[in-house]
Parts: structure tokens; sequence; C-alpha cells
């Protein structure tokens, strides 16, 4: 187990640096610095302000100082449109709101998703079998920016019953919309998964030799046959954790939640370079630590794999 | 005697009749289409699609508008005198701006499609290369080349891409350039995989025995015995580079005006349905909704055809 961690860090770490040297790089050849604008500041006045920040320092100096930074303090530094703002402030505002409804929506894919999945392969053919099919199939091909403007048709326009927007510190009524919207095509991939890799683990040998001694059925599905037609949903839950923090961009620009998807978008059209690397490097840093407790829960459900 | 002359020859002809039949059965090709035919639903899929292609592509001669074109006429009145009419030649209504809604999803969907098309046969050429050089090679510069490909699938490309769009100004182009620049990385994993079980073979040994160089093996021999997987998994990826477009445009980071694709569409809709002008939300994520809907079943269906598993 050891061994594996040790492996994984491994990996992550490149991974990380090359997160941070290519956004780093990105930032600095772009046409156009942080600082222009459509009327040109006095050369001295630029001078002044690159300095500030240490934009005038050479490249490789810039992101040492950077990584530094971030490795000891925490500091992502400051913000380059909001003069007043550091980057900590920005994602200590704004990460919270994303992680509300990412883990709700999380919840909500897990608890409906998986257990519909199951009962589907349990009752093959059945009709909660074909009603479990035709949501996946549906919901999957409706992606989270075509839920969220459907869900405020219906339920914010018609019926009048949610808001459609805002946040509110988070109240229930504020969260239903985006965790309906973002959680959607998870639960229906978590249900497909679920369904296929259940439906092949009942028809393996073992599971036919546990009801050949007489186990009862109860049994051979607890006992032996969920454990095993776990570990592809267990794969998915990675991405799905990217999905979820990506998933944020739109939940916060169609519900005006202001999580992190706004900062990190807002920024995009500013060109506020700090922002955007900071929060990339977050996200980066939150997907390498999901893949790694999935594959840690990897090798606890299958013992076949040894590392 | 001339009775059983007849007799052996008929005999002989029906041979050959039932080997002819044999040989035709045998190909990989034939086969995966006849079952794939057998799939009604695929089938019906591959028709809507073709059919929304040819919309795509054609569907502008029968514009009676260009994508520019404001029609002062319904500029400002857009719920009153905008909505979809054949009298009007705006048969999909207009945008809040006056622009003809029909000329917009015509091409809207042409750089969807394109998106999803390019996307696919990019990532599905350098993927199964990398991950046939990768696979055949084996040992010490699989490993590296595996490597790398674990360090690149765990960056969150969406993030990168729009780092892109951002730097290097938004426009199709860089959208192509970006998803080239990951989507290769699982295709390279299956083909990869795929060629493990391959090199093994019989062919590939007498290959190697009558002198064929490395390179001549892989793109002669290995690659064409990818196909068939590639394909499938090709066809399973092209939603998603369709639904990545789509997701950058809806932003707003993707396609720059006048141009437009499906998300861009579909975020105008969805940001004037409040004044009830449903159709300019209705239209584009009919086209989206049913092209996800088609691609679904067909990578389905040619799953189901070309998976050997099933023989």
């Amino acid at each position: 187990m050891l061994n594996l961690i040790v492996r994984r860090v491994a990996i992550a770490i490149p991974t990380l640096l090359i997160i941070l040297v290519i956004s780093f790089l990105l930032m600095h050849a772009a046409p156009g610095g942080p600082f222009t604008s459509e009327k040109p500041l006095p050369p001295q006045v630029l001078a002044n302000i690159e300095a500030k920040y240490g934009l005038d320092q050479p490249i490789y100096k810039q992101m040492i100082n950077y990584t530094v930074g971030i490795l000891t303090e925490f500091d992502f530094g400051p913000s380059f449109k909001y003069k007043d703002r550091t980057v900590n402030e920005i994602i200590a505002q704004g990460f919270p709101v994303t992680m509300t409804y990412g883990v709700w929506s999380f919840i909500v894919a897990v608890f409906f998703g998986i257990p519909l999945g199951l009962i589907a392969a349990l009752r093959q053919n059945t009709k909660t079998d074909y009603f479990a099919v035709s949501f996946s199939i549906t919901a999957s091909v409706l992606p989270n920016f075509v839920m969220a403007p459907l869900l405020i048709l219906v339920f914010t326009l018609w019926l009048g019953l949610l808001p459609g927007g805002g946040w509110n510190d988070g109240s229930w009524q504020n969260l239903v919309l985006p965790v309906i919207a973002l959680s959607t095509s998870y639960t229906a991939e978590l249900t497909r998964l679920t369904r296929a890799s259940l439906l092949e683990v009942l028809r393996s040998n073992y599971i036919r030799t546990a009801r050949a001694k007489g186990l009862p059925e109860r049994t051979v599905i607890l006992r032996h046959a969920l454990k095993p037609a776990m570990l592809p949903v267990i794969t998915y839950l990675g991405p799905m954790f990217v999905g979820l923090i990506t998933g944020s961009f739109i939940i916060d620009s169609i519900f005006s939640t202001g999580g992190m998807g706004y900062f990190f978008v807002n920024s995009a059209l500013n060109r506020d370079y700090s922002v955007m690397l900071g929060i990339t490097l977050l996200a980066g840093g939150l997907v390498v630590l999901f893949n790694l407790i999935v594959d840690l829960a990897y090798g606890w459900l299958d013992p076949q794999i040894r590392y | 005697m001339i009775d059983l002359n007849a007799k052996k020859k008929l005999n002989l002809d029906d041979f050959d009749l039932s080997s002819g039949d044999e040989m035709k059965g045998r190909s990989l090709w034939v086969d995966a289409r006849i079952r794939y035919a057998k799939n009604k639903m695929a089938s019906i899929c591959l028709f809507v699609l073709i059919l929304i292609c040819i919309f795509s592509i054609f569907g502008n001669f029968f514009a009676a508008f260009s994508i520019e074109e404001i029609d002062w006429a319904v500029l400002g009145m857009t719920y009153e005198k905008g909505y979809p009419s054949l009298e009007t030649g705006h048969y999909f209504g207009t945008d809040e701006m006056g622009r003809d809604l029909y000329a917009r999803v015509v091409q809207g969907s042409r750089i969807s499609l394109a998106v999803g098309f390019i996307g696919a046969i990019i990532s599905t050429f350098v993927g199964t290369i990398y991950g046939a050089i990768s696979g055949y090679i084996g040992g010490r510069v699989d490993g590296l080349m595996m490597r790398i490909v674990d360090i690149l699938i765990a960056i969150p490309f969406m993030f990168v891409l729009i780092l892109f769009l951002v730097v290097f100004g938004r426009s199709i182009l860089m959208i192509f350039v970006g998803i080239a620049l990951f989507s290769w990385l699982g295709m390279a994993r299956v083909a990869r995989g795929q060629t493990m079980t391959l090199k093994n073979k019989e062919f590939i040994e007498a290959a190697r025995a009558t002198g064929v160089s490395q390179f001549t093996i892989v793109i002669r021999h290995i690659v064409p015995n990818l196909l068939g997987i590639v394909i499938v998994y090709g066809s399973l990826m092209i939603p998603g580079f369709i639904m990545a477009e789509s997701f950058i445009s809806f932003l707003g980071l993707g396609v720059q005006e006048p141009n437009t694709s499906w998300g861009a569409l579909i975020s105008e809709g969805a940001g004037t349905m409040t004044y009830g002008t449903i159709w300019q939300l209705a239209f584009p994520l009919f086209f989206f909704t049913v092209t996800m809907f088609c691609f679904y079943f067909i990578g389905d269906g040619l799953r189901d055809a070309f998976d050997p598993k099933d023989r």
C-alpha cells in the first residue's frame, strides 16, 4: 500500500509541475500583459507596477518565487485586476460555494445513481430496468449547460417554485436547481456503469458457484457480487470529481451562485492571469488528490491488484 | 454416360457457389455491417445523423437571410414579429438582434459537427500511432511513453483549454488545437492495450521472420488490425468533443461572432427565454440533443458490430 502511495505521488508531482509550467509560460507568452489597457500607461508607471508584482524579473525567477510562495505560505499572490484583493481571498470566497453544491451533487449522484443501477441489474428486462436505462440515456445527452436553462424555464418561469439564481448563503431553495443541473448526467453515468458492471459480475463463474452451494440470493449479492461490481464505478469517481469542479463554470454563470467557476471565467474574460493560474493549480491539485483516493479505494476493493 | 457428366458438373457448380458465399461472409467489415444493420435503433440514428449533416452542409441554400444580416423590421420586437414563420422567411424565427435563426443554426451545426469529426480524426490518428508504437516496442520506451500519457491525462484539460483560448485568442482553430492536444490520450491507451495482444500473433511473427522493418510492421500490420476497436472508441468520443466545444462557447470563450455554434446558440437562447422567445432556445437545443442521441446509439451499434466477444 505504501508502495502504491509513493508511486502515485511520483506521478502527481510532475503532473502538477507540468500544469504550473504550462500555465505560467502560456500566461507570459500572451500578447498584452495584465496592465495593458485602452489608455496606455506612462512607461515609468508601468515599470513601477511591474516591479511591484515582480514582473520585471526573469521568468524562471518569477516561477520559482511563485512556487515557493504557494508551498511555504499557501500564497497565490495578488490579483492583477482587483488591486485590493489577493487570489487567496478570491479562492476563499468562491471555493466554499463550489464545494457546497459540488459535494451535494456528488452525494445525489452516488445515492441515486448506484442504487438505481443495482436495482436495474437485479431486475434485468423488467419495467424498472427499462426505466433506468432510458433515464440514463436521456440524461447522458443532456449536459449541465442544457439542464440548467431547462430547469430554470420549468421551475422558475413556468411553475415559479424555486429561485432561478443567487446564492443566499446556501439556503436549500437556492441549492436545489444547481445540484440537479450538475448531478443529472453523473447520476446517469453511474446508473449505466453500475448496471453493466453488476450484470457482468452476476454472469461470472464464482457467482454460479456461490449459488450452486446453496447460498441465499441475498448473501450472493451482498457478500460476493457487490464489491467487484463496484470497481469500474469507483474508477469513474475520479473523472466525475473533475467534472463537478469544471461544471461549476456553467452553474455559476447561469445561476449566479458566485463559486470558483464565476471567478475563473471572469478572470479569463479580463485576462486576470494570477487568478486563472491560482484556480487552475488548485483544481489540478484537487484532481490529483482525488485520483489518489480513488486508487487507494481500488486497492482495498480488489485484492487481486498488487502494487 | 452423358447423364453422369451432367450430374457431376451440377455438383461442382453447387460447391463453387457455396464456397463463394462463405468467402464473402468472413470479412470483418461485411460482418460488422450486417450486424450493424440488424440494430434498428443504430440504423435509424445513422440515418438521422446523415440528415443533420446534410442540413448543416446544404441548409444555407434555403436560408432567406445570411447569418449576419439584421432584419430591421423585427429588431426590438423579437417576441411580436420574430417568431418562427414560413411567410417572413425566418423558418426558425430570429434571435434577439433580429438575425435569422435558421441561417445561424445551420452555421452552428456546421461548426459543432466539424469540431466533433475533426477532433475524432486527429485523436484517432495520433492516438493510434502513439499507442501502436508504444505497445509494439514495449519495454522501457513503452514505460516512458505511457508515463507521459498518465501525467497528461491527470491535467484538468478544460482549465488549460480555456487558458489556451485566452492567451492565443478565441477562435475555432484554437479550439481544434486545444482539443487535439488532449484528446488522443485515451485512444493511445486503448490502442496500446490492443497492440500488446496483437504483437505475439503468428502473422506478426511471420512478417518479422521475412525481414519486414519494425516501422512497416506497425503501419502495415498492427494499425489495420486496430481499426475496429479504434473506430468504436472514436465514435464514442465525438459527443465529448461536441460537448466540450459547446461548453466553452456557452461560456463565451469559444467561437467568435458572427460565427456561432450550438453551445453559443443555446447560451443566447437561455439568456433570452425570460422574454418568452422560447424558439431561440428550442431549435439549437433540439439539434444538439438529437445529435447527441444519435451518436450515443451509433457508438453502441458500432461496439456491438465490432465486439469480438459477441462472435
